[in-house]
């Protein structure tokens, strides 16, 4: 393999790891906060596009404002499936609140069957997004680069939030201790609308990111990135924002490095991450951020 | 004035609490003590609104407080520095401090305060940016109590602040709650260690199986024979 190959490979790599870290994020907040999986998360992702590709189409707005716009009306539909969906059950066992997120994952799925319908749909990305950039003998899609730019902005913001900010205080206060943070006067609700709604903004952020990349929508695109990003957030460690971007990170690299090293495996490129998954069940269940959780006896 | 009314509080069908009636005047320490299981945390948790009441009124000044959430109840200046401390360990002091305030929107009066508790707490000062879940039980105590005087709260009520700590540390706790009461800070305690907490109370109640069986001048429980024989392990 050439170098000029290899840092081609190297730029997807990195651009499928931002998109996957994005993604992973979400998961790892909401289970920092309610110890749940949140396993619509990657239909949040799916939707994100979607609405994003009926704005291009419907609305006379600007692509960039659309792309803003959009994030923004998924984060509110990811918080409203926490108040609708996940809510009411919140002093239930566990596995009731997890049948329920499974529940919001196949309704959002046959509901996108039913309203996108089931045919793919061409991603209306601007031209100069899906251009070709030839750097020094090595071409790469303008939107590879893009793409970990503006994940690393949104990371740097997300991570002021939860350090800086009183509502990252608060939220980093209840994923220890629901009890005495509401005895600060934190009102728990808003912390954790608060949360689904920055997760689901990155997932929609991803997923329209995704559409421009891969150029095709269809109603079920978010169960396989969904599967990986949940298993990049448990490598990195569930719960754990680093975690969850290099968790992210591995397993977009990895794929790629895959394909690209062992072309005749290319059929088993979402095995890798199955297996790596078990992997690291074995070796390290907290995953590579974890923190051992110590129970009280 | 702080007043609760007929508290009644039942866990699954098991009374905890039978008819409370406390009062707490404005500048007072009061106590209440009582020994494993008489309902003493059930009721400041009642009080806040962790558990529901069956039945019962929480009223502060004209303030009905029965019905608000945990969150309102602290707005109106009524604050439980929990039991077992409960500092947010994956937060530094300072942090947890400022969560304390999390109801004050004014930056300054918030830094004010912060400076006020780390007067009273210089151990606390020395320990600013550490994680708070690296500090001593002790100094962890020290915290949670800082953190439920950043609103300046009406009233503290403080769950056995000093179990699990060593004599000496204990003898420290409960100069600090003299010295926040001699600020001005109206007090409700709740201790195991009844000698300790009659002592610096001016009005005690003594809770058995969730009903108020006693109550009184501190000093006068103090010398109460049937709490002495029970509380304070001095034989007739």
């Amino acid at each position: 393999m050439s170098i000029q190959e290899f840092l081609q490979h190297l730029a997807n790599g990195t651009s499928l790891g931002s998109l996957y870290a994005l993604i992973a994020i979400g998961y790892t907040l909401v289970y920092g906060i309610l110890r749940l999986i949140n396993f619509a998360h990657g239909e949040i992702f799916m939707l994100g596009a979607y609405i994003a590709y009926y704005g291009i189409f419907f609305t006379p707005l600007p692509w960039w404002l659309v792309f803003i716009l959009a994030s923004v009306l998924t984060g509110l539909i990811g918080l409203l499936l926490e108040k609708i969906a996940y809510k009411p059950l919140r002093n239930s066992p566990r596995i009731t609140i997890l049948i329920s997120a499974i529940g919001a994952s196949f309704l959002f799925q046959n509901l996108g069957i039913l309203i996108f319908s089931g045919r793919p749909k061409a991603f209306p990305a601007p031209a100069f997004l899906n251009g070709v950039l030839n750097i020094g003998g090595v071409s790469v899609g303008t939107i590879s680069l893009i793409i970990p730019v503006v994940t690393i902005i949104l990371l740097v913001l997300l991570t002021f939030i939860i350090q800086k900010t009183k509502t990252g205080m608060a939220m980093r206060a209840l994923s220890k201790d629901y009890e005495a943070a509401s005895l600060m006067g934190i009102d728990i609700n808003k912390v954790i609308s608060f949360t689904f709604f920055i997760g689901s903004f990155l997932a929609a952020v991803g997923g329209i990111m995704w559409g421009i990349k891969y150029l095709q929508l269809v109603p079920h695109m978010g169960v396989m990135p969904g599967l990986k990003c949940f298993i990049a957030a448990v490598i990195g460690g569930i719960g754990n924002i680093t975690g969850a971007v290099i968790g992210g990170f591995i397993l977009g690299l990895g794929e790629i490095m895959l394909i690209a090293f062992l072309p005749t495996l290319t059929g088993y490129r979402d095995a890798f991450a199955f297996i790596l998954l078990i992997l690291i069940l074995l070796v390290k269940p907290t995953g590579l951020m974890g923190e051992k959780i110590a129970e009280k006896v | 004035m702080l007043a609760i009314n007929d508290l009644h509080v039942s866990y699954g069908g098991i009374k905890a609490l039978r008819g409370i009636n406390l009062k707490i005047e404005e500048g007072q320490i009061v106590t209440l003590i009582g020994a494993n299981g008489a309902g003493k945390s059930s009721t400041l948790r009642a009080i806040m609104n962790l558990v529901k009441k069956e039945s019962g009124t929480i009223i502060y000044d004209d303030d009905d407080l029965t019905n608000l959430k945990t969150q309102e109840i602290v707005k109106k200046g009524i604050v439980l520095s929990p039991e077992g401390r409960r500092v947010f360990p994956n937060l530094t002091v300072e942090e947890n401090l400022i969560l304390g305030a999390y109801t004050i929107k004014d930056k300054a009066s918030i830094q004010n305060q912060m400076n006020k508790m780390f007067e009273l707490f210089p151990r606390l000062k020395e320990r600013e940016w550490q994680k708070a879940g690296t500090l001593s039980g002790g100094e962890q105590q020290m915290l949670a109590v800082a953190r439920a005087l950043m609103i300046k709260p009406k009233v503290l009520m403080l769950d056995e602040p000093s179990l699990g700590l060593a004599p000496l540390l204990v003898k420290d706790i409960f100069e600090i709650i003299k010295e926040i009461n001699r600020q001005g800070n109206t007090i409700l305690l709740i201790e195991q260690n009844a000698k300790k907490a009659l002592e610096v109370a001016h009005y005690g109640y003594v809770i058995e199986t969730g009903s108020i069986v006693l109550e009184g001048e501190g000093r006068s429980l103090l010398n109460n024979d049937k709490v002495k024989e029970a509380y304070l392990g001095e034989a007739k």
